[in-house]
């Protein structure tokens, strides 16, 4: 990947325009079931109060060590869970107040790619009919017009009209993937929550897949949630950068001051850890992650990372810190300079 | 179900393909071709295949095939096999030949009848126990714990003589009382399948659920449904075989080969008339045999353990 | 696996009950009710309506569902349509060759298919193998009233070894060489269909065991092929079978009712048989609420069973 072309975009004109999604005081717990009667004992609390807002045509990243709340923060955005608690607001609609119907014609303007393209597509379908459904379920086009879009969608995500009539088990995973864009897209959506669409892929193939985000994204003025644990995907793909630990976003910032002055030390680990070279980071003394991560039905008083955290006090063990309401916002009593 | 891996290489970049190569991908096999070859290995079901496709051929094109009527009366009563009459005529006088051809016709009516009936709630029933979860899960596992705690065979026998025995009341029967099993299997497919990404996808998508059940989870649950009916067809006309045997089936004159066989109840049928009983009996046999080896194919070929 | 089992009753509860309202529900969709059946034939419309009073049919349907859960409860199955009798009573006297009928087969089927499995599996692929199998399939098939009048044919026309059918030869009741010469055919009738499932249902079982890798481990340390299927591989393999046992109790009492026909053996099934010949609802019922409680308990006693033997099952 080459680093030097990342495109930073002024990330303040974004904030000048109304958010197209803001996440308030969004918490999804897992009830954990005990017991004779399943009586629930405690909860998994996988989402621990969120808020964001995210810009129309910009691309936020969430990022965090495996079982932090991504996937489940993407879900409750696109209400494929019911969130425990707080309010998904796209374009300023309360996605909780909606009716069942009015939540369906909504839920074409935001769309999900899946991790996975070997689960993501249904085994039974051919790919033209796997396109066709949602333009046949919510426009009213004859059965020709869909056919003629999905040729164009098709060759839109580096595919051939000709794939139409085969089956998902005879394309490749980056293929898959591109089909499963070409569905996410089809209905020309203006929010898309791609949940670590590449990890799952060859390296080889990522690079083509992110690329073909991008183009798509300038083409139909996409807005992207970005989900990864790869940092190298998002430093490439995305705006800005939300950090998370816990259920928590622990920092939040453009992607070029998160990796130039990562303010929070869970930031910093993460950076570390990314093993290319980063310039700013070189010569700094490497910290050591102590343990392993809490978990998330019982985490630690206080700030969540005091746990684990190399400068962790005595207040952090009791009070929890609060994300900074800045553009740059950190969670951490003691944040790095 | 993984069919992941195909014989394209996954690891290829997409550009570097030729487009020519994908296209023959085209030949590649689909997924129904696979299981085809699969089920042609299975000797026994192909031979199973093969009896069950010449018994509807015999239920279909009874009436060119019969050498008389199944109810005609004709001179002789309980004559032995002759050129006349090839299997000899019934206590009445009615050509057994003919009424073996004719009763293959009640097998496979009670058979596919039955169970496409009990299929179909069973399906339903299962797919709504396993999408929606919950109570309404609770209630319908449940009401099927009910219905599979009493032994099938006595109930179906009281709820006939209720109802009265005929052919329609047997395959109602039989079709009412059958769900269970199937909606056992149907519940746990689904509760696999509705957590895969294409649901999620189709949710997404905004799709109707009964169009997300129909379309994506149910159709991705047929192997098992398809195993477990096909096994039925043979409990179920083996079903149909005792009751017309001990009288609360199929009346006579119909012909069934279950209402044959009553008149072996009589030791001197039994033992001076065998033909009255063992061709019939044997037929049964042949039936049901042929079609629980295609089971047994069918569930090797589908099963996801073994497709790669 | 204490809170497993507590489950498990708990759950069964609702289904004893679920299994009561069924079968109450089915005696009064029957057509006929006791007094219809009881009155003599001058009593007037006014007497009839006052039996029906005193006899709680006028009340509404969950009241007199209620009578008749208490009077279960209280061993009273109500009186038989044909004979008058009281319905437990009847079943009582039949029960006893029922139950040694169904044990009998039991105990043969298990007998036989156990260990036709294991070699089966360990042969796989074998002559013996293919044989074993097509032959369960062929156990699996055959209707039960043709198996038996097979068996009286050959068996008891042609070589007259043992009798035609019955529980014991007239005026030889109580000798037990007799009974066991009457039990043996309707036993190996019931048998034939149990042990077919079963021979398949160990084979793969076995199989699936003699694959894992500690097996293999074991084989390469040089252990006697013997000495490893029995030691190993046959308790991990045998524990599962535990649970058939709850699907084959079933298969068991459908199977009797046909087989005590045709042997005329004096069991439940042939009481089944008769009051359905005489439209006699009050005993049809008792004997299938017993069945399904049967079948019940057994299911459940089967799944006790096997989160104890096997305690690395995890319920939820
Ligand atoms: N359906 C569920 N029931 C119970 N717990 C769940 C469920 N889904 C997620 N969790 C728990 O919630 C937490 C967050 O899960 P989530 O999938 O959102 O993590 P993630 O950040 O996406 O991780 P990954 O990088 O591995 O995808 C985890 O501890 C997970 O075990
Ligand atoms: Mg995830």
């Amino acid at each position: 990947m080459n680093e030097t072309s990342v495109l930073v975009k002024d990330h303040d004109s974004f904030q000048e325009q109304q958010p197209i999604l803001r996440v308030e005081g969004l918490k999804k717990y897992f009830p954990i079931k005990k017991g004779i009667i399943s009586k629930t004992v405690g909860s998994v609390k996988a989402v621990d109060g969120l808020d964001f807002s995210v810009y129309p045509g910009e691309t936020l990243a969430l990022v965090g060590e495996s079982g932090c709340g991504k996937s489940t923060t993407g879900r409750a955005i696109v209400q494929l869970d019911k969130q425990t608690e707080g309010t998904v607001f796209f374009e300023g609609e309360n996605l909780s107040n909606l009716s069942n119907a009015a939540l369906r014609k909504t839920r074409t303007q935001m769309q999900i790619i899946f991790q996975d393209p070997f689960s993501s597509l249904n085994p039974r379908m051919r790919i033209g009919d796997l396109l066709a459904e949602p333009l046949l379920t919510h426009q009213k086009i004859s059965r020709k017009e869909a056919v003629e879009k999905v040729d164009d969608i098709l060759k839109i995500v580096g595919l051939t009209p000709s794939h139409k009539s085969r089956y998902p088990h005879e394309f490749s995973g980056g293929q898959r993937q591109r089909i499963g864009i070409a569905r996410a897209i089809i209905l020309n959506p203006k929010l898309i929550v791609c949940d670590e669409p590449v990890s799952a892929l060859d390296v080889s193939i990522q690079a083509q897949i992110l690329n073909l985000l991008k183009d798509l994204q300038k083409e139909f003025q996409l807005t992207y949630i970005f989900i990864g644990h790869g940092l190298g995907a998002v430093k490439y793909i995305s705006d800005r950068i939300a950090v998370m630990y816990l259920g928590r976003i622990v920092e939040l910032g453009t992607t070029e001051e998160i990796f130039k002055s990562p303010r929070h030390p869970y930031t910093q680990i993460l950076l570390n850890a990314y093993p290319i070279p980063n310039p700013h980071l070189r010569g700094r003394e490497r910290i050591v992650v102590k343990g392993d991560v809490p978990s998330p039905a019982n985490p630690p008083s206080g700030c969540s990372f005091h746990t684990r955290c190399p400068y962790a006090q005595e207040v952090c063990k009791q009070v929890s810190p609060v994300l900074t309401e800045e553009k740059r916002s950190v969670a951490c009593h003691f944040p790095l300079a | 179900m993984s069919m992941a891996s195909t014989k394209l290489g996954n690891k290829k970049p997409l550009p570097e393909i030729p487009l020519n190569i994908i296209e023959d991908l085209g030949k590649e096999e689909s997924y129904l071709s696979l299981i085809t070859k699969r089920f042609i290995k299975h000797k026994l079901a192909v031979l199973g295949l093969i009896v069950f496709v010449l018994i509807a051929f015999m239920a279909i094109f009874a009436p060119w095939i019969a050498p008389s009527s199944p109810t005609r009366i004709t001179g002789d009563f309980a004559a032995s096999p002759s050129s006349a009459h090839l299997l000899g005529t019934d206590q009445v006088g009615r050509d057994l030949l003919s009424r073996l051809i004719y009763g293959s016709r009640v097998s496979l009516s009670v058979g596919i009848g039955a169970v496409a009936i009990y299929v179909t709630i069973g399906t339903i029933l299962g797919a709504v126990a396993g999408y929606f979860g919950k109570w309404i899960d609770m209630l319908i596992m449940r009401v099927t714990d009910v219905f599979m705690s009493f032994p099938y065979l006595m109930v179906i026998l009281v709820l006939v003589s209720i109802m009265g025995p005929s052919l329609t009341n047997i395959i109602l029967v039989i079709g009412l009382l059958g769900w269970p099993a199937v909606a056992r299997i149907v519940r746990g497919s689904v509760l696999s399948i509705k957590e895969m990404d294409y649901v999620m996808a189709g949710v997404a998508l905004g799709y109707s659920t009964p169009k997300i059940i129909f379309r994506h989870i149910l159709p991705n649950c047929l192997a098992p449904i398809l195993v477990n009916a096909t096994f039925g067809i043979a409990s179920a006309i083996i079903l149909e075989a005792s009751l017309s045997f001990l009288g609360l089936g199929v009346q006579p004159p119909t012909a069934s080969w279950g209402n044959i066989l009553t008149e072996a109840q009589s030791l001197s049928v039994l033992a001076n008339q065998p033909w009255l009983w063992v061709p019939p009996g044997m037929l049964i046999l042949l039936a049901v045999l042929s079609i629980n080896f295609m089971g047994d194919g069918l569930r090797d070929a589908m099963d996801p353990r073994s497709i790669k | 696996m204490f809170q497993y089992m507590v489950r498990r009753i708990l759950i069964a509860i609702p289904v004893l009950f679920g299994v009561t309202i069924f079968s109450f529900l089915i005696v009064n969709l029957a057509p006929g009710n006791p007094v219809d059946m009881q009155v003599n034939p001058y009593a007037t419309e006014a007497d009839i309506q006052t039996k029906k009073e005193a006899l709680g049919l006028n009340d509404p349907i969950h009241i007199q569902y209620v009578h008749w859960l208490v009077n279960l409860a209280k061993g009273d199955f109500g009186y038989s349509f044909s004979t008058y009798e009281p319905v437990l009573t009847m079943i009582v006297d039949r029960i006893g060759p029922t139950l040694l009928l169904m044990g009998a087969a039991l105990v043969l089927a298990y007998v036989i298919a156990i260990p036709i499995g294991i070699l089966s599996a360990t042969k796989q692929y074998s002559w013996m193998d293919y044989f074993t199998t097509s032959f369960s399939f062929i156990g699996i098939s055959i209707p039960n009233f043709f198996l038996g009048l097979g068996l009286i044919y050959i068996f008891a026309i042609t070589f007259q070894i043992f009798p035609t059918g019955g529980m014991n030869t007239l005026g030889n009741e109580g000798g037990l060489m007799d009974t066991l010469a009457h039990l043996i055919m309707p036993a190996i009738v019931l048998a034939t269909g149990i042990a077919g499932n079963m021979v398949r249902y160990v084979r793969s079982s076995m199989l699936e065991i003699l694959g894992q890798d500690y097996l293999r481990t074991a084989r390469s340390k040089g252990l006697k092929e013997f000495f490893v299927v029995n030691k190993h591989a046959l308790k991990n393999a045998l524990i599962p079978i535990i649970t058939v046992i709850g699907v084959d109790i079933p298969m068991l009492i459908g199977g009797a009712v046909v087989t005590e026909q045709i042997f005329q053996w004096p069991g439940l099934g042939q009481l089944t048989i008769q009051s359905i010949g005489s439209r006699d609802y009050p005993t049809l019922m008792a004997i299938n609420l017993m069945a399904a409680i049967a079948v019940l308990l057994s299911n459940l006693i089967a799944d006790m069973l096997y989160s104890v033997a096997d305690p690395r099952i995890k319920y939820n």
